[in-house]
């Protein structure tokens, strides 16, 4: 299998200035370490706020001006540079946004789709995107704002594949859906994926994440502590990082057990593992040793000093 | 359609509503002022040439002896048949004297609005597009330093340098001194408009800009600026195709929300550069005490005002696919 | 790769432009402060004629020259700045404490009052507001009460329209409703949840107006409405320098004029600048 993308030791920081005077650089995301395959959906799970959507505004080289990144991108084995990312964003790398309101709300859908081309055959494509999707010609002729949900979702996706994508970051598709609808759009991903697409699916929903994913990659608090294959998810006990353990436990169907406590901001952790606060393996240890390294652990990565442990609820 | 004439109906009411609040206000003003305008302009030629029943008709609305109410109520039954009643110091129907005052304003006014709010528009789009790197800046500094000009200083530095040091443009008035009206020729006009209006459009075009870079950046900064972005799109059609057309809509607010602004700073500009037009007029009946006078341009003014309002919202609802088609479904 | 445990370890580094902000605004109240305290001493000398030293440019007559009737221009202009100010600052706070009563009135007295206040507002700025200050200032009878009434009556509208947004949003915060829901009082909720928030938007808002105030002071005075001949008022000097412009006496418009704008800058950027510190969304600036 062809490895599509592969991000070592990414970092992304934002300059602020807080209560008056001071300014600081945040880091948003750190040390990030992530890679997905040709026809894999690999599925980034983390709670908000955790740096999820960054990340795919970094590997698109889309981030705002206050924010750097460091480490490095690779696409299909060369190093994602800014100048290369604005080349393929649109064409080969696609990003499938949220909701409607990525849509200019001011402009017919066919118009957003072809980007304003004259040529033919990008109007052809586009209409047959369109259709792929049960969307009609007439759908080329509404304002956003005339899109149901549903509709607005499709059209989403058909924007992915005016290109030809081998790279689909979806930031989480499908809120507001119900779980049947939401299938629907994941199905499409599956699709798309067998068609030989790599996708990153950017979602806090690990429940949702599970029925489509092959990978998936826990994020805490900006960065990625567990990958795990999907099917490690089916035995709580072949999961590695006690934070991925209390997510599992507080699936519904694992007994709906909240975890306690909340995911600290990025720059109130100063030392030691981040997740400390609210873990229950907590050793002296834990607290004291910074930048704990993501390493391999019976056949996925981990970022805990005593994975593995089994965790008593 | 229904829904739009429904809309359109119900604006022309609330303005019909807000300039009889406009005259009521203004006239209460008035009866409060200390200045009586018969004791003013008693004696003066203005006064001594009227006939008898003009007048008496003075003393019916500005006499002390008639409550305020039913002078008030006096004035607005004139007003509806088309009478405003009669300029103390022009001797002439109010209405003739602002119908006079206004052709001699229009090109003044139309000409400084036109310019600054295209130049606004445009500099307003691409210091928002620049934001933060030095066109930003140097705009920004621009519209800071213009914005806290007062005009009528503009105006006498613009006078000084271009009139009096330069002798490029005359020093005052609309046409020539001594040229018969027939002979004045529209080169003329221009001429004598040209500084004026300048000073106009310099102050317009800050705040407008200034505005637009705000709408600019709000725009964008928003989710489908990112998504065209990610996309492919390039940075000119990021701007050109999604950011203008997003900035057209608040800027058609701002555009006719500038009529009271440019009016407003007719009035000093026209005193420097003594143009007689209405702003002229405004400040002549102001120190004058001519209160008829000043009543009916305080009415007039703010009709403009309002009117301006209105196209806005109309232009805007036309403009806005989501109140264009969203009224035409129901 | 950097190190980045925490974040805080880069202050210092690179420019800070907050730091620079707070000394700025420091800077800004010193000057004004000086020029207002200055000018209070300066009328003495600001009226006393001098027929030995009439018209003279700058240079050989001071600073800023002196006029036909020998007079200090500098003394006469920092005099005028002086008034200028605090009469800006008076009517400013008027009209800010006006604006406040409205638009909280507005939001909180029920839909009633709301489309009172808001068809009031829509009025006031209906008037080109030139001719506003200049008709309140004749129902007045012109000179200082006429310009204070003025400028205090016409410049709440639109900062009362910020106020009112602001608390309607506040009254439907989800905090604020909870508090009422947890029984907190009326005032309590005012004084606890309210206010805190509505301060930095109130207070920006009044340094906000003083440029526009002081700017229209001068204005409606230069035009013959305001301050009378007799006093040191910026408009008066620029509206008697009006009949020497043609006999090359720049310097009785220039450097008065001058001034004005320089003192209502510094009232801008202070105003834009404390609006920018407490603004939390300009973080990123």
């Amino acid at each position: 299998m062809e490895t599509i993308l592969e991000i070592e030791h990414m970092s992304v920081f934002f300059t602020q200035y807080e209560r008056g005077i001071r300014r600081r650089i945040l880091p948003v995301i750190r040390d990030l370490t992530l890679s997905v395959g040709a026809g894999q959906i690999v599925a980034v799970v983390g709670a908000s706020g955790s740096g999820k959507s960054l990340l795919a505004h970094g590997i698109l080289g889309i981030l705002p001006y206050n924010s750097h990144v460091e480490g490095t991108i690779r696409y299909a084995g060369e190093l994602l540079t800014p100048e290369r990312s604005a080349e393929l964003r649109g064409r080969e790398i696609a990003l499938i946004p949220q909701g409607v309101n990525y849509l200019d709300p001011l402009m017919k859908i066919g118009p957003q789709l072809t980007k304003g081309s004259r040529e033919e055959k990008v109007h052809r494509r586009t209409r047959r995107a369109l259709e792929r999707y049960g969307l009609g010609r007439e759908t080329a002729e509404m304002y956003p704002f005339e899109l149901s949900g549903g509709m607005a979702r499709r059209v989403l996706i058909a924007s992915a594949v005016t290109g030809t994508p081998r790279l689909i970051i979806a930031d989480e598709p499908t809120p507001g859906l119900d779980a049947k609808a939401a299938e629907r759009i994941l199905g499409h991903f599956r699709e798309l994926a067998d068609e030989g697409a790599g996708i990153l699916f950017i979602t806090h929903d690990l429940e949702l994440a599970l029925t489509v994913a092959d990978q998936v990659a826990v994020f805490y608090a900006g960065e990625t502590i567990e990958a795990a294959p999907a099917e490690d998810f089916s035995d709580v006990s072949r999961l590695r990082h006690p934070f991925t353990k209390a997510l599992w436990h507080a699936m519904p169907e694992h007994g709906f057990n909240p975890i306690s406590g909340a995911q600290p901001y990025p720059d109130e952790k100063a030392h030691g593992c981040p997740f400390a606060g609210q873990c229950s393996e907590c050793m002296s240890d834990c607290r004291e040793t910074d930048r704990i390294p993501l390493r391999e652990f019976r056949g996925g990565m981990v970022r805990c000093l005593y994975p593995g442990e089994e965790t008593v609820l | 359609m229904k829904h739009r004439l429904q809309f359109t109906g119900k604006k022309l009411i609330r303005m019909a509503l807000l300039l009889l609040g406009v005259s009521i206000v203004t006239f209460l003003l008035m009866c409060a002022s200390p200045l009586d305008p018969l004791q003013t302009n008693v004696g003066q030629v203005a006064l001594g040439s009227m006939s008898p029943e003009q007048v008496e008709r003075l003393e019916a609305y500005w006499g002390t002896e008639t409550p305020a109410v039913q002078r008030y109520l006096g004035w607005l039954g004139d007003v509806l048949h088309g009478d405003m009643g009669t300029s103390l110091l022009y001797r002439q129907p109010v209405l003739t004297v602002i119908g006079q005052r206004l052709a001699g304003s229009v090109l003044l006014l139309t000409a400084a609005w036109v310019f600054s709010g295209v130049l606004g528009l445009i500099l307003g789009v691409t210091v928002g597009v620049f934001r933060g790197r030095w066109p930003d800046r140097l705009i920004r500094g621009y519209c800071l330093l213009i914005s806290s000009t007062p005009t009528f200083w503009l105006a006498i530095l613009l006078l000084l340098i271009f009139s009096v040091w330069l002798g490029w443009f005359p020093i005052g008035l609309s046409v020539p001194v001594g040229v018969a009206a027939d002979a004045v020729t529209f080169g003329d006009r221009l001429r004598h408009a040209v500084l004026p209006a300048l000073t106009l459009s310099i102050t317009g075009v800050a705040n407008i800009a200034l505005h637009t870079r705000e709408k600019m950046i709000d725009v964008l900064e928003s989710d489908y600026i990112l998504f065209a972005r990610a996309r492919g799109e390039s940075e000119a059609s990021v701007v050109l195709r999604h950011g203008l057309r997003n900035v057209s809509l608040p800027a058609i607010t701002l555009q006719f929300a500038s009529v009271s602004e440019i009016i407003g700073g007719s009035v000093l500009v026209e005193q420097v550069f003594s143009y007689p037009g209405l702003g002229q007029a405004a400040v002549t009946a102001g120190l004058g005490s001519d209160l008829p006078l000043l009543l009916g341009i305080t009415v007039v003014t703010s009709a403009i005002v309002f009117a301006g309002n209105l196209i806005a919202d109309l232009l805007y609802g036309a403009a806005d696919p989501r109140i264009r088609r969203g009224a035409a479904r129901e | 790769m950097k190190s980045y445990g925490n974040g805080t370890e880069y202050n210092g580094k690179g420019k800070n432009r907050r730091k620079s902000t707070i000394l700025f605004l420091a800077a800004a109240v010193v000057i004004l402060g000086a020029v207002t305290v200055s000018g209070i001493f300066l009328e003495g000398t600001a009226t006393e004629t001098d027929f030995s030293r009439t018209n003279l440019a700058p240079g050989a007559g001071g600073l800023f020259g002196t006029d036909w009737m020998g007079r200090d221009m500098f003394a006469r202009t920092l005099a005028g700045l002086s008034l200028s100010i605090r009469i800006g600052i008076v009517t400013a706070a008027v009209s800010a404490v006006i604006a406040l009563l409205a638009g909280t009135a507005a939001a909180t007295l029920g839909r009633k009052a709301d489309a009172v206040i808001s068809w009031c507002i829509d009025l006031v700025m209906g008037i080109p507001h030139i001719l506003l200050v200049m008709l309140i200032s004749i129902a007045c009878g012109r000179g200082f009460a006429g310009v204070v009434a003025g400028v205090a009556l016409s410049h709440w509208p639109s900062l009362a329209r910020v106020i009112r947004g602001e608390v309607i949003q506040l009254r439907q915060a989800p905090y604020i409703l909870v508090a009422e829901k947890l029984g907190a009082s009326k005032l309590q909720n005012v004084r606890r949840h309210m206010l805190p928030h509505l301060l930095p938007q109130f207070l920006t808002g009044l340094i906000l107006l003083f440029p526009h105030a002081i700017l229209h002071e001068a204005s409606v005075t230069f035009l013959g409405f305001g301050l009378s001949s007799e006093q040191p008022a910026i408009g008066v000097i620029l509206s008697e320098s009006m009949q020497y412009l043609t006999t090359g006496r720049w310097w009785l418009a220039l450097f008065p004029g001058l001034a004005l704008v320089l003192a209502v800058v510094l009232f801008a950027l202070l105003g834009e600048r404390l609006r920018q510190l407490m603004d939390p969304s300009s973080v990123h600036e």
